[in-house]
C-alpha cells in the first residue's frame, strides 16, 4: 500500500539524543487525557506524602488514648487508629515510604538489569549464556514465593526495623532485574546490527564507551516505559509483603502495613477507615502509574498506538 | 469499441491523520472498457494504490471515500450496501496485492485459502471447490497441484505465492482484476513470468485489468491505456502508444526520461529533482510546480485541469492551455 | 523440529537444576535451622540431629543429598504438621487446584471474548470500558480487593460466606456438601479471576489489533468473505496461537497469586500452608512448595513452547 504521508509512518525507535523526539513524545503525551490525569494525580500523591505532613497538626506517632478509634470527623478527616493517631497523617507518612521503596527498587533493578542485559547482548558467548541462564532460573521461581523466602531469611537475620526497608528495596530489585535484563539484551542485539554501531567500530571506540554511550542510551525510550510499570509492580509487592508482616514493619508506616488493621476482625468490620484509605491509596497510585506508563508507550511509538 | 465496464468519476479519498487531512485521491476520473488493461503509474505516495483500494472499499480505517462515483457494470459501488460490496469482491472484481509473502494467511493451507471465495461466491461443495482450486493451480503453470494445496504459504516462494494470489483472484471468473504492483516485490525473472501470465489470462478470459505500477517497463508491456498520477491527481492520460511517443506533461516526460533504456548508456540517469509534496494542506497551485522545469507564474496560483489533446490524450498543464480555455 | 524439542528439553534440565540449587542455597543461607530454633534440645542432642540430617556437611554435598531424596519424593518432614511434606502438600494442593482451574477457565474465556470484541470495535464505548477495567484489574492489590469483597458480600450484604471451605461445624455430605463448597468458592474464584484477567485481556486485544492490520486480512476481505469469517477464522487463529505460550505461566501464577487470597479467605490450600510455614520456620515445606511451583513453571514453559511449535505451521516445519 502506498503511504499517504511519509511523516506519519516514520519510525521513532532508535533515534536518540535529538531533543525533538522527547518534545514530540511530550506533545503526544499531552493529548492523552488519561495519562495526563494520572500524571497530575501522581504529582498530587507525591506532594501529599512529602509535603503534606508539614501541614498536619498531628505529630506522627503521638499516641492519644483518649482519642482512640474515632471515626472520620472534621478534626480527623480519616479518623484515628487504635493508638489515637491521626490516620491521614500516617497515610501521608506511609506514602513517603511506599513511594520511595517503589522508585528505589525500580532504579536498582533498571541499573542491574540494563547493565547485565547490555553486557550479555554485547559480548554474547559464554558471558551471555551465564547471565541469561541465571535470569531464566530467577524468572522460573514465581515472584511472591521467592519474596516470601527472602523475607523469611530477612526475619532470621533479625534485621532492625529501620533497616528493613532498604533490604526490601534490594529484595524487590533482585526479583525485578531478570526481566529487564532480557528486554535490554534483545534491544542491544537488534541495535548492534544498525549502521551507527558499525560506525563506532570504524571509529575504534572502547567497549565501555560503546555500551554506556551508544547502546544503553538507545534503549532509554523502552526502558522508560518498563521502568514506569516496574514502579507499580514494586509498590504492589511491597504492600503485599508489609501486609503479611514480612516487609516494612511498624513503627515505620507503609500503606501495606497500615492495612494490617484489617487482620483484626473488629477493626475490619467496625472501623473501615483504618484499612480502606491505605488500600485505596495503593490502588489509585498503581493505576495512575500503569496508565502513565501505557501513555508513554503510545507517545514514544505512535505506530504501536492501540 | 467495447462496452464500458468501470467508470470512476471525481473520486475523492481522504485520510485523517495526526498532522491533518491527507487528500490521497483528489478528484480522480478514469474508465476501463471490457477486455482493456488500464495502468495507473506514478511515484510511491501518489495515491495510486489508494485509488485501487477505494474501488474495493478496502481502504484503512482512518481513510474515507468522500466523493465521486464508481460505476461498475451499471451500478455505483459507492451506493451499494456493505453486503452487496462484499458479494462483489472476489466475485466480480478480483484483486492481487504487492506483497505475496504477507498477503496469504500463514496459518491456513493454500487449499483452504483458495476454496474460500469459490465456496462463498460459486456455492460449490468443499470437494468441488478443491477440484477447481487444483485446476486453477495447474492452469497457472504450477506442477503438483495435489501437493501444493496442502502446503502453508511460507513453504512456497514469492513467485509461486503470487501465482496463487492470481489463481484466487481468477477463481470466480471476475469481470475486472485489480493488480496493485503485482511484480514489485519479486525477482526480475519472476516478474516477467507473472506479467506473461497476466497477459495470457487477459487474452483467454477477456478480463479487464487495472494495473497499478510505478514501473514504466511494465506499463509498456501491459497497458492499453495509461493514467499518470501525481500527488493524488491525474496529470495526464492517454492510449499507451501516444503517451509514450508524445508525452505532454512535464512530469510524464520526466518519468519517461528517467527510465533507463537498454543499449543506451548515459553517464547519469535522469532524475526529477525534488520530492512529492506533503499531501496535507496543499495550496491552489499545480502540485508539480515546485519540481517543474517549465513552471510559470500561473502554475503557482492556479490548478490546471485535464484538457483533451490530440488522439484521446488528456493533460493537465498550463503549458498547453490557450487563452481561450482559461 | 526434533532437534528443537531436544534442545529445549536439555535447556529445561539445566534450568531445573539451577533453580533447585538456588532454592536450596537460599535456605542454606539461613543462620538458623529448625534444630537451632528448637531450644528444648541439649547441644549434644542438637549435634546428633544435625549429623543425622547431614546439616554439618558442606552446602554442595547437602544439596546433592537433598536433590537425591527429592527425586525419590522425599522432601523431608514438616515440623509444624508432623507429617511427610509430600503427603501434606498432596492433601492441600487439590483445594488450591480446583479454585485455580476454575479461575483459569473463567479468565481465558472472558479475556478472549472481551479482548477480541474490544479490538474489533476499537474506540467504542465497550472498548473504553474494557480498557478501564483492564487497568483497574491490573492495579488492585490482591489483599485489598479480597478484603473489600468480604466486606461487601460477606459482612454488609451477608449473601456469601466470609471464608473457609465449609460452614463452621457443618457435616453435610453429597450434593449439599458440594453446594456448600461451591458457595464458599465463589469469592476466591472471582478474586483470582479478577487478578489475572487484566493482562490477558490486554494481550488478546493487542494481538488482535495487530493481526487485523495485516495484509492477509485485507486479502480475506478482498476475497469477499463475510466479516464474521474474516475476524473469527482468519484473524482469531493468528491471534490465539501465540497465547499458548502464556498458558504455561498461568497455573503456577494462579497458585502463587492465591497465596494471599487463601490466607484472607481462610481457604485450606497450599498457599495458606506456605504462609504458615514462613511464620513457623517450617522450611522443608517452604522449600518443597517453592520447588513445586518452579517445576510447574519450567515444565509448563517447555510444554508450551513445544506445543506452540507443533501447532504453528510457521515454526513447525523449520
Amino acid at each position: 500500500m502506498d503511504t499517504p504521508n511519509p511523516i506519519v509512518n516514520k519510525q521513532v525507535k532508535t533515534v536518540v539524543k535529538s531533543p525533538s523526539i522527547w518534545k514530540q513524545t511530550f506533545r503526544r503525551l499531552k493529548k492523552n487525557k488519561l495519562a495526563m490525569i494520572s500524571l497530575f494525580f501522581l504529582l498530587f500523591m507525591f506532594l501529599l506524602s512529602f509535603i503534606g505532613p508539614y501541614f498536619s497538626p498531628y505529630i506522627l506517632d503521638r499516641t492519644n488514648v483518649a482519642n482512640m478509634n474515632q471515626p472520620p470527623s472534621a478534626a480527623h478527616w480519616l479518623g484515628t487508629d487504635n493508638y489515637g493517631r491521626d490516620v491521614l497523617t500516617r497515610l501521608m507518612m506511609a506514602g513517603q515510604i511506599s513511594l520511595t521503596i517503589g522508585i528505589a527498587a525500580m532504579v536498582l533493578s533498571v541499573m542491574i538489569g540494563s547493565l547485565l542485559g547490555a553486557i550479555s547482548g554485547f559480548y554474547r558467548g559464554v558471558v551471555d549464556m551465564v547471565i541469561m541462564r541465571i535470569a531464566d532460573i530467577l524468572m522460573s521461581i514465581p515472584g511472591l514465593p521467592l519474596l516470601l523466602i527472602l523475607a523469611a531469611i530477612l526475619s532470621e537475620w533479625k534485621v532492625p526495623a529501620e533497616y528493613r526497608l532498604y533490604i526490601i528495596m534490594i529484595m524487590l530489585s533482585f526479583v525485578g532485574w531478570p526481566g529487564l535484563a532480557r528486554l535490554v539484551r534483545g534491544q542491544i542485539l537488534s541495535l548492534k546490527e544498525q549502521p551507527f554501531m558499525q560506525a563506532t567500530e570504524v571509529l575504534g571506540l572502547s567497549d565501555r564507551r560503546k555500551i554506556l554511550h551508544h547502546l544503553i542510551p538507545n534503549t532509554v525510550p523502552l526502558l522508560l516505559v518498563v521502568a514506569t510499570l516496574n514502579v507499580a509492580g514494586s509498590i504492589l509487592s511491597e504492600s503485599a509483603l508489609s501486609f503479611l508482616g514480612l516487609g516494612v514493619v511498624p513503627p515505620t508506616p507503609s500503606w501495606g502495613n497500615m492495612m494490617d488493621a484489617a487482620n483484626n476482625f473488629m477493626d475490619f468490620r467496625k472501623r473501615p477507615w483504618l484499612w480502606i484509605p491505605p488500600g485505596t491509596a495503593i490502588f489509585l497510585t498503581v493505576v495512575s502509574i500503569n496508565l502513565l506508563g501505557d501513555g508513554l508507550r503510545d507517545a514514544l511509538d505512535p505506530k504501536m498506538r492501540r | 469499441m467495447n462496452e464500458m465496464l468501470l467508470q470512476v468519476n471525481h473520486l475523492q479519498t481522504n485520510f485523517y491523520t495526526e498532522s491533518g487531512v491527507v487528500k490521497a485521491v483528489n478528484d480522480v476520473s478514469f474508465a476501463i472498457r471490457e477486455g482493456e488493461t488500464v495502468c495507473i503509474v506514478g511515484e510511491s505516495g501518489c495515491g495510486k494504490s489508494i485509488t485501487a483500494l477505494s474501488l474495493m472499499q478496502l481502504i484503512p480505517e482512518n481513510g474515507k471515500v468522500e466523493g465521486g462515483e464508481i460505476n461498475f457494470a451499471g451500478k455505483n459501488l459507492l451506493d451499494l450496501s456493505k453486503k452487496d460490496i462484499r458479494r462483489l469482491r472476489g466475485n466480480e472484481i478480483g484483486m492481487i496485492f504487492q506483497e505475496p509473502m504477507t498477503s496469504l494467511n500463514p496459518v491456513f493451507t493454500i487449499g483452504e485459502q483458495m476454496i474460500e471465495p469459490i465456496q462463498e461466491h460459486l456455492l460449490l461443495s468443499k470437494k468441488a471447490a478443491y477440484k477447481k482450486a487444483m485446476e486453477l493451480i495447474t492452469m497457472l503453470g504450477i506442477p503438483n497441484a495435489e501437493k501444493i494445496v496442502n502446503l502453508y504459504p511460507h513453504e512456497l516462494s514469492g513467485g509461486m505465492l503470487q501465482r496463487i494470489m492470481i489463481a484466487i483472484a481468477l477463481s470466480c471468473n471476475p469481470k475486472l482484476i485489480i493488480a496493485d504492483e503485482p511484480t514489485t516485490a519479486l525477482d526480475v525473472t519472476i516478474q516477467a513470468q507473472i506479467l506473461d501470465l497476466l497477459r495470457d489470462i487477459k487474452k483467454e478470459f477477456n478480463t479487464s485489468m487495472l494495473l497499478i505500477t510505478h514501473d514504466l517497463g511494465v506499463v509498456a508491456e501491459m497497458a492499453d491505456y495509461v493514467v499518470v498520477m501525481y500527488a493524488g491527481k491525474v496529470v495526464e492520460e492517454g492510449p499507451v502508444l501516444e503517451l509514450f511517443k508524445n508525452p505532454q506533461h512535464p512530469y510524464t516526460k520526466g518519468l519517461l526520461k528517467a527510465k533507463p533504456v537498454i543499449g543506451e548508456r548515459k553517464d547519469r540517469l535522469y532524475t526529477i529533482a525534488g520530492q512529492v509534496p506533503n499531501l496535507v494542506d496543499l495550496s491552489e497551485a499545480c502540485y508539480f510546480a515546485d519540481r517543474c522545469e517549465h513552471a510559470m507564474d500561473i502554475c503557482r496560483v492556479k490548478q490546471p485541469v485535464l484538457t483533451e489533446m490530440a488522439k484521446g490524450q488528456k493533460t493537465a498543464c498550463w503549458l498547453y492551455e490557450d487563452g481561450e480555455n482559461q | 523440529m526434533k532437534q528443537y524439542v531436544l534442545q529445549r528439553f536439555l535447556q529445561m534440565i539445566v534450568i531445573l537444576f539451577g533453580t533447585s540449587f538456588i532454592i536450596f542455597f537460599l535456605f542454606a543461607m539461613l543462620p538458623g535451622d529448625y534444630i537451632d530454633s528448637n531450644i528444648s534440645l541439649t547441644p549434644q542432642r542438637a549435634q546428633e540431629l544435625k549429623a543425622l540430617y547431614g546439616l554439618d556437611q558442606p552446602v554442595l554435598q547437602r544439596y546433592f543429598k537433598w536433590l537425591g531424596n527429592a527425586l525419590h519424593g522425599d522432601f523431608g518432614y514438616s515440623l509444624k504438621h508432623q507429617e511427610n511434606v509430600l503427603s501434606l502438600l498432596n492433601k492441600y494442593v487439590w483445594n488450591s487446584f480446583f479454585v485455580a482451574i476454575l479461575a483459569l477457565f473463567l479468565t481465558w474465556s472472558i479475556a478472549l471474548v472481551s479482548g477480541v470484541i474490544s479490538a474489533i470495535k476499537q474506540y467504542s464505548w465497550f472498548d473504553g470500558f474494557v480498557t478501564f477495567f483492564v487497568f483497574a484489574a491490573m492495579s488492585f492489590p490482591s489483599f485489598f480487593i479480597s478484603l473489600l469483597f468480604i466486606k461487601w458480600f460477606g459482612v454488609d450484604l451477608q449473601i456469601l460466606p466470609i471464608g473457609g471451605m465449609i460452614d463452621t461445624g457443618s457435616d453435610s455430605t453429597g450434593l449439599a456438601h458440594l453446594l456448600e463448597v461451591g458457595k464458599h468458592m465463589i469469592l476466591p474464584v472471582t478474586i483470582l479471576t479478577l487478578l489475572s484477567i487484566g493482562s490477558l485481556t490486554r494481550y488478546f486485544r493487542t494481538g488482535m489489533l495487530e493481526v487485523i492490520r495485516q495484509d492477509y486480512i485485507r486479502t480475506a476481505r478482498a476475497k469477499g468473505l463475510k466479516e464474521r469469517v474474516v475476524i473469527f477464522k482468519h484473524a482469531l487463529k493468528n491471534a490465539i496461537l501465540p497465547a499458548i505460550t502464556l498458558l504455561a505461566f498461568e497455573l503456577p501464577g494462579l497458585f502463587s497469586g492465591a497465596i494471599i487470597m487463601e490466607q484472607i479467605f481462610n481457604w485450606p490450600g497450599v498457599g495458606r500452608i506456605q504462609l504458615e510455614s514462613v511464620s513457623f520456620r517450617d522450611y522443608p515445606v517452604l522449600m518443597a512448595f517453592t520447588m513445586f511451583l518452579s517445576c510447574l513453571t519450567i515444565i509448563g514453559n517447555f510444554l508450551a513452547d513445544v506445543t506452540y511449535a507443533a501447532v504453528d505451521p510457521r515454526i513447525r516445519l523449520k
